[in-house]
């Protein structure tokens, strides 16, 4: 399809239906815990060892770094509150984020993507259910939950893998490290870093959701729609960062 | 055999320039069975979709047992659909699920409970000869397995009327007359109304030809030959959006439209 203006309405408001209709969904029977409780499952637990890795070695890397620039100024002792701050509001929800975006958001896409191209999707409503609710209003309620909490396990595995970087390959005192970081935090820094990752979930599911169902064209179209997912869903992240945090965390 | 279970009132629709339909009007009713034959690209999927409500008329009327459905919100057309048993071209079963769940989708939805599903579920599966197979998941089945879990899927909900696109598209001869031999069965022993759709004459005609009989337990087919007449099954043919022919196959076998007379050749 040309990318026209004309197309790009189409879009947003067809995205701005499903999330309407998503969001009457959560109010409306029937409800389908046990949907929602294993894509919890599907997309909680199974994301957690990607996104343990990825915290770990984003706060290694980020010690590593921050340690010589801190170093410079002789603040070498203040590096557990830089890598705490970042990790916290910036580099935890959006690093998770994103890799959930790869992971979930793709495979959203693509399940619910192939269930059109073989009519599953239609034989579900030929059925008399209603796919928003059984499969939308699941997903989208899973990753809004999960995020967070990933985010929470990513961001104390990158803690965990600063101070290791910070013991025993730059030499700075454990309690010094920890007790720096502890200081730096505030309470919004803690509540902005949870309130991130709950739209950035809420982003990656419903536009998985909205690129799978929309598929058409067969098995290409499937993989183009997965594509699309994940473009759509990391631009989205960075973008509602960028707002978030001009909102958060108000210039001084 | 008069009460309309499915009507169509002059509808028409169109997919960008391309008119599909163009005021179709027709009547099914009750224990009647409706072939609706036409080449590659005369509509007649689209018509099926039209009148389960997955997708909306330009104009016209469908009633579904004289419920106007073109104009019912989303929420309420789930309560027409249910009243319909389709069979998709490629079976679409969720192959996520196994057998079992599949065919106990629509009971499972509505909540009923646990030992009467088993036991539909069960009673559908032997009906189309696969209780075997109730455990495993729809990419372990072939094409024709596929087909009867369909229909099981679809019989499972006690639809008033069963729609079938293409059942036997892509099957081979014995495993189609195996699903046209269902499809009789439920016609003549279960009284149930459908549309079938199809492009291939010989499946509209061994419909319209034979017949089930019960004979002591055991499910017989015999061909009408010279004296009976299989009075519920019907044809309607369709040609570039319209409706060229409609009645028994005695009929469509005397047209001499240069069209139909191609088409059965």
């Amino acid at each position: 399809m040309p990318f026209t203006p004309k197309a790009a309405v189409k879009e947003v408001q067809d995205l701005s239906f499903l999330v309407a209709r998503a969001f009457l969904g959560f109010f409306r029977r029937p409800f389908y815990f046990r949907d929602i409780l294993e894509q919890m499952d599907k997309i909680g637990v199974g994301s957690v060892v990607v996104v343990m890795l990825t915290g770990f070695f984003t706060g290694s890397v980020l010690t590593l770094q921050s340690a010589s620039s801190l170093s410079a100024f002789g603040a070498k002792g203040l590096t557990g509150r830089l890598v705490a701050v970042s990790m916290v509001r910036e580099l935890g929800p959006v690093l998770a984020a994103l890799m959930l975006a790869g992971r979930v958001g793709s495979g959203i896409a693509s399940e619910l993507g192939s269930m059109i191209v073989t009519e599953q999707i239609n034989a579900m409503r030929a059925l008399g259910t209603d796919p928003i609710k059984k499969l939308v209003v699941p997903r989208v309620i899973a990753t809004t939950t999960m995020l967070p909490l990933l985010t929470v396990i990513a961001n104390t595995i990158g803690l965990m893998g600063g101070l290791f970087v910070a013991v025993y390959v730059l030499g700075i005192n454990g309690t010094v490290y920890l007790s720096s970081a502890w200081d730096g935090l505030t309470y919004t820094d803690m509540l902005g870093g949870l309130l991130k990752p709950l739209v950035f979930g809420a982003s990656v599911a419903i536009v998985g959701c909205h690129c799978g169902l929309r598929t058409h064209g067969g098995t290409q179209g499937v993989g183009q729609s997965t594509t699309q997912s994940v473009v759509a869903a990391s631009v989205l992240i960075l973008f509602f960062n960028l707002i978030l945090t001009r909102v958060i965390w108000p210039p001084s | 055999m008069s009460e309309a279970v499915l009507e169509m009132k002059d509808v028409v629709k169109s997919y960008g320039d391309n008119t599909v339909l163009n005021g179709v009007s027709f009547q099914v009713r009750r224990g009647e069975t409706k072939i609706i034959i036409g080449g590659s690209g005369s509509g007649k999927s689209t018509l099926l979709k039209l009148a389960m409500g997955l997708e909306r008329p330009d104009e016209g009327q469908i009633l579904i047992e004289g419920t106007d459905i073109t104009k019912l919100r989303e929420r309420d057309l789930a309560q027409v659909r249910i009243k319909i048993g389709m069979i998709f071209q490629e079976s679409a079963l969720f192959d996520s699920m196994t057998v079992r769940d599949n065919v106990a989708y629509q009971l499972n939805e509505i909540g009923t409970d646990e030992e009467e599903v088993e036991q539909r579920v069960r009673q559908n599966l032997g009906f189309v000869g696969l209780e075997d197979a109730i455990d495993k998941f729809p990419s372990e089945l072939s094409g024709g397995m596929k087909r009867r879990v369909a229909i099981a899927r679809a019989l499972a909900g006690e639809p008033d009327i069963m729609f079938y696109d293409e059942p036997t598209a892509g099957l081979d001869p014995i495993t189609s007359r195996k699903i046209n031999q269902l499809i009789i069965t439920l016609r003549d022993l279960k009284g149930v109304t459908a549309v079938f759709v199809t492009h291939r004459m010989r499946d509209a005609f061994t419909l319209a030809s034979q017949y089930a009989e019960n004979s002591n337990g055991a499910v017989e087919f015999h061909h009408e030959g010279q004296l009976l007449c299989i009075a519920n099954t019907r044809f309607l043919m369709l040609r570039d959006g319209k409706v060229i022919f409609e009645g028994p196959d005695e009929l469509i076998r005397r047209s001499d439209d240069e069209y139909i007379r191609r088409f059965l050749a």
